[in-house]
């Protein structure tokens, strides 16, 4: 694939024009989709995706496009020679654009990990046998991810990987199920296996009467993938720089009141985890990490390269949302927890997050899949699901007791457009109250 | 386009493999956007695809293949692909060979266009959008402004192994107008003139979106927001222009409704549904003022066609007459699982991922009600306009909405502005409290471009229409600030 888009880009440069400049990047996959349901079949397929995007730059001049390639060279070429002429056209009718920004400097790079791809048919075998006599419901995706910058100063990278992301939920009966994952790069039988006797386990407890709590506040446990929802919700808008200039990042008391969260509260895009490309569609080298919150204190913006020029920054993110983010550890063991906890909520997974006051960061959403009321440090009963509504500087802030010294490792099961590489490493995070009001 | 599409159905025809059944749907896809934010025009967006997918279906099993190379080695390579997976599923899968369809209509449906996104040049689109830019910087506290158009136009052609042709072509319409005001840590924005919404047709669907009318109103307001009063907390009445209604229709009737939620096939994702199968025919889902119809053939709305993606024609349903509930949202795979009477939903977002149930154009139909009647008809309450928040339950039944703008309502008449206007309920008795439905003046067709659903995900355009609507006994409230 890499020699394709490679030589793609070789015989579009070679069409350019006096004075052109022209920016190519490449995204595609080569993945299995198994859809499971009733621990059956419910739909399967095979998805082959090829995109090239392209930036035609004259001066300060530019118009972009977006192609899907068919992967043979006279098709695609066919395609892309009246797009060129398309763009050369539609840049002539504009004016300069002040906020373009590319890289100039030549910085190649090179990642391969694509050469061991889970047999998907196997593997789906498996699942179902693992998943017997359980009412298993979910999405097995895997296959190899492509990404390509290429532009005609000379500049070239590559990043492929393959991997597998098994992401499902266990039902006992109506909304009462568990929630599970497993994904990576090396399939593993008894890893497999593992999970699923943790899930049937999870289920066993699912089986006592459940509670229904009332509106009002309880101390709460948020399990790490329960956390993943609340960071997500700040990180919509809450750390680009281009939010935070046009006043509209949801952490607008940080940046204009100097609100601070727990000082235990660190947040980093670890573009260094290396699951993402290390390169932007502009040609920019990520660094290795940006400092977003910095013992809850608001540090630093994710910059795209419109923004950076706009703004007066450097350029340190292909978007301004994040996809790799870190938040530091506490000190709570996770294996304490239900001490800790003593008696309360313990939430496993939060779904279906808005806002309820952005200026606030004042958020709502609901309880999903294994929730349990907890008494002296004991599992007593499931509960029904329950709205919260509540504001990240009370949960992050005022109401935090601690996070757990242990962290894990989310990749994002997310497949709009494509599969996604984003991930996220958390800690679990223990409140002190949480606000519940339907 | 059509020509070349109909010439790959042609070439994939004696190439087919040799399964019981399969389809291939090949579609073209041409999008183009221009922006203008500040003042300043953003990159031109151009997008071109095409891709196919291929569905087979051998024994009791079933495999697709998605793939943008459609030359006969690409197709073949598909077909392999789509019947590996058909073979595995035959043994474990959950559907049996009956439960899909055998398509073999023919036929033919186009988009009316009266002006096509091609009549008005380049220059003239950037000069629409700067006036548009000029109409929402109205002063200082205006900190970011924007207008868009955009436009896509998707061929589709689809063939069945027994003699299915449909031949499709949807043009698309995508006016935005987004404008911000703040002071201090005060930050208040309105949308409109078709954001989010869009629609089909051309050019000459946006004056009915308020394109780019509605840009110095909205500047106007986003200011005003800035100072306006907090949204009241209490159990009140709440008129709904229809810019909100259509996030209530879409979350808890549509979603609550989809046949394949009712099945548990989005458990793991989207969810669930608190409707089952034996509410049909007889549960009260609202007041009697409640009247919901799945309706394709409204040709300016998003999700209009002759034919869904499993070949099924499509038609206009009533799913609530009455406040009861009478028809599910399942296409024709979902209804052979049932028995159930549907709609002609089963649709794919994107060439590459196979057709699910989708809620396509759902609209609550006019009353008789005027909309100066209904507010002259409230002590007490709140009006709120266009959503800007929404969450609600895996079962689709607790909501919480907010919305970009409210007015008190007192005494019969429409006063000042609310900021943070929110809201909160259960479906299964909101739609009871429904008191009001407003007549055709106040209908307005409007949609959603970003209905998230699926495994593999997909994002689809769905359409919705509604006219105002008043309801009794909501629980309003305001922001946390």
């Amino acid at each position: 694939m890499q020699e394709y888009f490679s030589s793609l880009g070789d015989t579009l440069f070679k069409q350019l024009e006096s004075g052109e400049q022209l920016l190519l990047e490449f995204s595609g996959e080569d993945s299995d989709f198994v859809r499971l349901n009733h621990n059956k079949i419910r739909q399967a397929g095979f998805t082959a995706q090829r995109t090239l995007s392209l930036d035609l730059i004259e001066g300060r001049r530019h118009a972009r496009a977006s192609v899907e390639l068919a992967g043979d060279s006279a098709r695609d070429l066919d395609q892309l020679g009246p797009m060129l002429k398309t763009l050369r056209e539609q840049r002539a009718l504009l004016p300069e654009d002040p906020y373009l920004n590319f890289s100039t400097e030549i910085n190649d790079s090179e990642y391969h990990h694509d050469d061991a791809v889970v047999d998907s048919h196997e593997a789906v075998g498996q699942i179902i046998e693992a998943g017997d006599t359980m009412d298993l419901v979910g999405i097995f995706a895997n296959g190899i991810q492509y990404r390509g910058f290429a532009n005609s100063m000379g500049q070239r990278n590559w990043h492929s990987r393959a991997s597998f992301n098994f992401d499902w939920s266990c039902y006992l009966q109506k909304d009462r199920a568990v929630k599970s994952s497993y994904a990576g790069f090396a399939w593993q039988h008894d890893e497999l296996a593992s999970k699923m006797e943790s899930a049937r386990h999870q289920l066993a407890m699912l089986s006592s009467p459940s509670k229904t709590l009332r509106p009002g506040s309880y101390r709460a446990y948020l399990a790490p993938s329960a956390v993943s929802e609340i960071i997500s919700m700040m990180a919509w808008g809450g750390f680009g720089l281009k939010s935070h200039r046009t006043k509209t990042t949801p952490l607008i008391q940080m940046t204009e009141q100097g609100r601070t969260l727990d000082a235990a509260v660190s947040l980093t895009e670890n573009h260094a985890r290396g699951l993402a490309p290390g390169f932007t569609g502009d040609g920019f080298i990520k660094p290795a990490q940006v400092e977003l919150i910095r013992a809850g204190r608001y540090n630093d913006c994710l910059a795209s390269a419109r923004s950076a020029i706009e703004y007066g920054s450097a350029a340190n993110a292909d978007s301004e949302f994040p996809g790799s983010l870190d938040m530091a550890p506490g000190a709570l063991p996770a294996g304490d927890i239900l001490k800790e906890l003593d008696t309360g909520l313990y939430i496993n997974n939060l779904w279906y997050l808005n806002f309820s006051d952005r200026n606030a960061c004042q958020v709502t959403g609901m309880t999903r899949f294994a929730c349990f009321w907890v008494e002296n440090g004991q599992i007593k009963a499931p509960v029904e699901v329950m709205r919260f509504d509540d504001s990240v500087y009370n949960l992050l802030g005022a109401q935090l007791v601690g996070l757990t010294k242990e962290r894990e490792l989310i990749l994002d099961a997310g497949t709009y457009g494509g599969r996604s590489n984003n991930s996220i490493e958390l800690p679990g995070v223990l409140v002190a109250e949480l606000r519940l009001t339907l | 386009m059509y020509d070349d599409l109909n010439r790959i159905a042609q070439q994939f025809n004696r190439i087919a493999p040799g399964v019981d059944f399969w389809t291939l749907r090949l579609s073209s896809e041409s999008h183009e956007a221009v922006s203008v934010r500040q003042g300043v025009i953003q990159p031109i967006y151009n997008h071109l695809a095409r891709g196919a997918l291929l569905t087979v279906v051998s024994g009791d099993g079933c495999g697709y293949a998605a793939t943008s190379d459609l030359s006969d080695a690409g197709l073949k390579r598909a077909a392999a692909r789509a019947t590996d997976w058909a073979r595995q599923s035959s043994s474990l899968g959950l559907l049996n060979a009956d439960d899909y369809p055998r398509p073999a209509a023919r036929a033919r449906y186009e988009t009316p266009v009266r002006a096509h996104w091609g009549s008005l040049p380049l220059d003239e689109k950037v000069a629409l959008l700067q006036d548009a830019n000029r109409a929402l910087k109205i002063n200082d506290r205006i900190v970011d402004w924007s207008a868009s158009l955009g436009y896509g136009r998707d061929d589709v052609v689809f063939t069945s192994s027994d003699g299915a042709h449909i031949e499709q072509r949807f043009h698309y319409i995508h006016p935005d107008l987004y404008v911000v005001a703040n002071e201090g840590s005060q930050t208040q924005y309105r949308t409109g003139g078709g954001t989010r919404s869009a629609r089909q047709g051309g050019l000459e669907q946006l004056d009915l979106l308020d394109f780019p009318g509605a840009a110095p109103a909205l500047a106007e307001e986003a200011v005003a927001l800035l100072s306006a009063e907090e949204c009241p907390e209490g159990t009140m009445d709440l008129v709904l222009a229809p810019s909100q209604m259509i996030l209530q229709i879409h979350e808890s009737i549509g979603h609550p409704l989809e046949l394949d939620r009712i099945l548990g096939d989005e458990r793991n994702y989207a969810g669930t549904s608190f409707v089952t199968r034996e509410m049909f025919g007889n549960y009260r889902y609202g007041s009697d003022l409640l009247n919901v119809t799945c309706d394709p053939t409204r040709t300016e709305q998003l999700a209009s066609y002759a034919y869904d993606d499993e070949g099924t024609p499509a038609r206009r349903e009533y799913i609530i007459r009455n406040g009861i509930l009478q028809r599910s949202l399942g296409g024709a795979t979902s209804q052979a699982r049932t028995g159930m009477p549907g709609v002609a939903n089963a649709r794919q977002a994107v060439w590459y991922r196979p057709p699910i149930d989708r809620m396509a154009n759902l609209n609550v139909e006019p009353g008789d009600q005027a909309f100066e009647d209904m507010i002259a008809g409230i002590e007490h309450g709140v009006y709120m306009e266009t959503n800007r928040s929404w969450s609600i339950d895996d079962s689709r039944n607790k909501f919480q909405f907010g919305c970009e703008l409210g007015r008190v309502i007192e005494n019969g008449e429409l006063k000042g502005l609310l900021r943070n206007p929110n809201y909160r309920g259960i479906s299964a008795t909101f739609w009871r409290n429904l008191a009001g439905v407003g007549n055709e003046d106040s209908f307005d067709v409007l949609g959603v471009t970003n209905c998230g659903k699926g495994e593999p995900n997909q994002s689809i355009y769905v359409g919705h229409a509604s006219p105002a609507c008043h309801f009794r006994n909501v629980e309003v409230f305001g922001g946390g600030a």
